[in-house]
């Protein structure tokens, strides 16, 4: 099995270890892995903020980059949304595209759904962790059992949290257009934040989002990314 | 009858969220109880067949509105209802003069309707000498604090209880601990003597079935009951879209609106407005008015995708779950309609400009896509007004340019990769901080923490 990982802009450059654990952990589970060159953007800023020309731009360059795929995998529910939800209005007339959108998956979705995954091991034995569910993963794959069967399947505490599934406000660009609105947001999951060890989801937006809110406003445990919380789940 | 406009939404949101903080805990609190309560409602039904069959009636009926609206209109004249057609806000509030100046009316009670606030029903009567009494309990604080809405169905959700204990202290006196039993009593007792003055009961309508033309009203008060049956003169503002074909339709509608509103199975009260007193009877209004307002509604109704907008039956829902909406509460959408609905009709009703930027007043989380009963794809919506405001040059043009200029970037991996590491490495410095989306992001949070490398060129190098 084959998997071609698209690290996602913001992966690249902010969660490049949890994207390496991706890595790592598809590796663990006998999947061949490679990153191919020449991936970028999956167009989702251009989209969500009404420029739809240039989010078929990023589709169809996307998928000219991931074309040899045999299964795209990313490290983020809102990106693979995007593909798998959103490119096929975007270039309705291209096969390729089609193609694209049912191979994509999100890293938890493809652990679970694809290869069977149910068990990684104890490493996260006695940690009390919540779990944010983003909501372009939840809303737009489906995605609610598949993180938490897998942190449960390390061995971790799954924390109840009355916001788990409400939006952090992150949001893209509307975190930085309408920057109090989306604090609120963040505030309101922090605020009803229950004692844990620390917080994590599949979303690397999501994440920066609270941990940067929650560093303002000094509280908050870790924020990590799932891959490196489900990587720290084996046993090594 | 709105203070401010849209396009002060994010300064508005700020200030409210900096200097009324009690109304971010007032209006979550309220919603955290609605939509509880409309979980369990909808754990009680098949929603999901519920929500598509109203869906479909709905459609069906926007599809063949002409027939249905001729078919309402000989319905409801045939019942001695007569019927007016509002193009504007304008023909509207025209409308309603007319019948004030032909019985020379003084005092009106209204039930609470969301159409009499777009159109500056109140406002304008007083203008005219009428004397309008809000008669829900939540418009009613509302008014006496001069205060638009805040919320379709909860008008005051952002007044806590101290701020109602307060208000009937000083207009009541009734005690400032007085629990809300006391308050409600005070309200009802000087809203008693209104009704009983009043000549004139206005209301908007829920839905108007066009076989027989009759007139829905959804309340759990009584006060809707009372001020469409003891005025002489009732005038009905109804929004075209609120057709729907059949009287047996409005058994569907009327569960499936309070079960997505409030949770409850069915409304207090449900009104059937079957036209005016008749000689048999022993009261009711000697007449009764249905004002027709189109008011931009046939804007959406034209556009390919925003039509479905109009199949709105102003439950609430869709403003309960949205986490924005729960930030501020609806005043600082600027308009009567807030939330994820009011920002996807207001391009329609009050022109894309003066909407503007309402379309992004939403992360785009979808939630409201959840739990609306008549499945408006609410974010596709949004996301169809912004594509809209960049096609008429309306959307913010260092967003766009920006954007622009980031999708050439992407087309060449290798420039974006220099830009990627530029990004991570430099702007969120002090001088970084100024340059646009930045400045927005860290107003409010710290700078974020970048990987010292790539993961790109992580995997260059091999990861083990």
């Amino acid at each position: 099995m084959r998997v071609s990982l698209f690290a996602t802009c913001l992966g690249d450059q902010f969660y490049a270890d949890a994207c390496a654990d991706a890595v790592r952990l598809l590796r663990y589970h006998d999947v061949q892995v490679d990153v191919p060159f020449g991936q970028t953007c999956c167009g989702q800023p251009a989209y969500n903020a009404g420029l739809r020309r240039e989010a078929e731009r990023m589709a169809r360059h996307t998928a000219d980059t991931f074309e040899d795929a045999e299964y795209v995998v990313l490290p983020s529910g809102s990106c693979a949304g995007m593909i798998r939800c959103f490119y096929g209005r975007l270039l309705s007339d291209d096969p390729r595209v089609k193609a694209l959108t049912t191979r994509t998956y999100e890293l938890s979705q493809f652990l679970v759904d694809v290869i069977g995954v149910t068990r990684l091991g104890s490493g996260l034995s006695g940690r009390r962790i919540a779990y944010h569910h983003s909501c372009h993963a939840l809303r737009e794959l489906g995605v609610r059992d598949a993180p938490l069967e897998l942190l449960r399947g390390s061995g971790a505490e799954i924390i109840e949290w009355v916001a788990e599934e409400e939006c952090c406000g992150f949001g893209g660009l509307f975190s930085a257009k309408l920057p109090e609105v989306s604090a609120g947001m963040a505030d309101r999951k922090l605020e009803t934040l229950p004692e844990v060890d620390m917080v994590t989801s599949t979303d690397g937006g999501c994440l920066l989002q609270l941990s940067t809110r929650a560093a303002r406003r000094g509280d908050g445990p870790q924020f990590r990314h799932l891959a490196s919380v489900l990587w720290e789940g084996l046993d090594q | 009858m709105s203070h401010t406009v849209p396009n002060q939404y994010r300064s508005e949101a700020a200030r409210t969220l900096r200097d009324l903080p009690k109304v971010r805990t007032s209006v979550t609190s309220a919603t955290d109880n609605f939509n509880h309560n409309r979980l369990r409602a909808y754990g009680e039904i098949d929603t999901d067949r519920w929500r598509n069959w109203a869906r479909d009636v709905k459609t069906h009926t926007l599809t063949n509105l002409d027939h249905y609206l001729e078919q309402a209109e000989k319905s409801l004249t045939a019942n001695g209802v007569r019927v007016h057609w509002a193009h504007t806000s304008a023909d509207a509030l025209a409308a309603i003069r007319e019948v004030v100046s032909e019985h020379d009316l003084k005092s009106a009670v209204k039930g609470k309707s969301m159409l009499s606030e777009e159109l500056g029903v109140n406002a304008y009567l007083e203008g005219l000498g009428v004397h309008v009494r809000e008669a829900d309990l939540g418009e009613y604080i509302i008014q006496l604090l001069g205060e638009p809405p805040s919320h379709i169905v909860g008008p005051a959700i952002h007044k806590s209880l101290e701020d109602c204990q307060q208000l009937f202290h000083e207009k009541f006196g009734t005690p400032l601990d007085g629990d809300p039993d006391t308050l409600a009593q005070a309200a009802r007792e000087a809203l008693r003597a209104e009704f009983l003055a009043a000549d004139l009961g206005i209301t908007g309508g829920n839905f108007l079935a066009a076989d027989t033309g009759t007139l829905a009203l959804i309340e759990n008060e009584g006060n809707i009951r009372l001020s469409t049956s003891l005025p002489r003169v009732h005038v009905a503002f109804v929004g075209i879209e609120k057709i729907v074909p059949r009287l047996e339709d409005l058994a569907g509608f009327v569960q499936l609106t309070t079960r997505a509103a409030t949770g409850q199975p069915i409304g207090n009260y449900i009104s059937l407005i079957q036209g005016p007193q008749h000689r048999d009877e022993v009261d009711g209004p000697e007449e009764v008015h249905v004002v027709f307002v189109d008011n931009g509604r046939t804007n959406l109704l034209a556009d390919e995708e925003a039509w479905e907008a109009l199949r709105c039956v102003r439950c609430g829902a869709c403003l309960n779950i949205c986490p924005v909406y729960r930030q501020t509460g609806g005043h600082p959408y600027g308009w009567a309609y807030s939330g994820p609905i009011g920002a996807i009709i207001a391009p329609g009703i009050l022109g894309l400009k003066e909407a503007m930027p309402l379309p992004y007043a939403s992360s785009l989380c979808g939630a409201c896509a959840d739990v609306c009963p008549v499945r408006i794809p609410i974010p596709e919506l949004l996301l169809h007004w912004r594509e809209r405001a960049v096609e008429e040059g309306l959307a913010p043009k260092t967003e766009e340019l920006g954007l622009r200029a980031y999708t050439a970037l992407a087309e060449h991996p290798q420039l974006f990769s220099i830009g990627g590491s530029l990004l991570r490495k430099l702007p969120w410095q002090r001088g970084g901080r100024a340059l646009p989306v930045l400045s927005g992001w860290t107003q409010e949070r710290d700078a974020p923490d970048p990987s010292s490398r790539s993961f790109q060129s992580m995997w260059k190098d091999g990861i083990k």
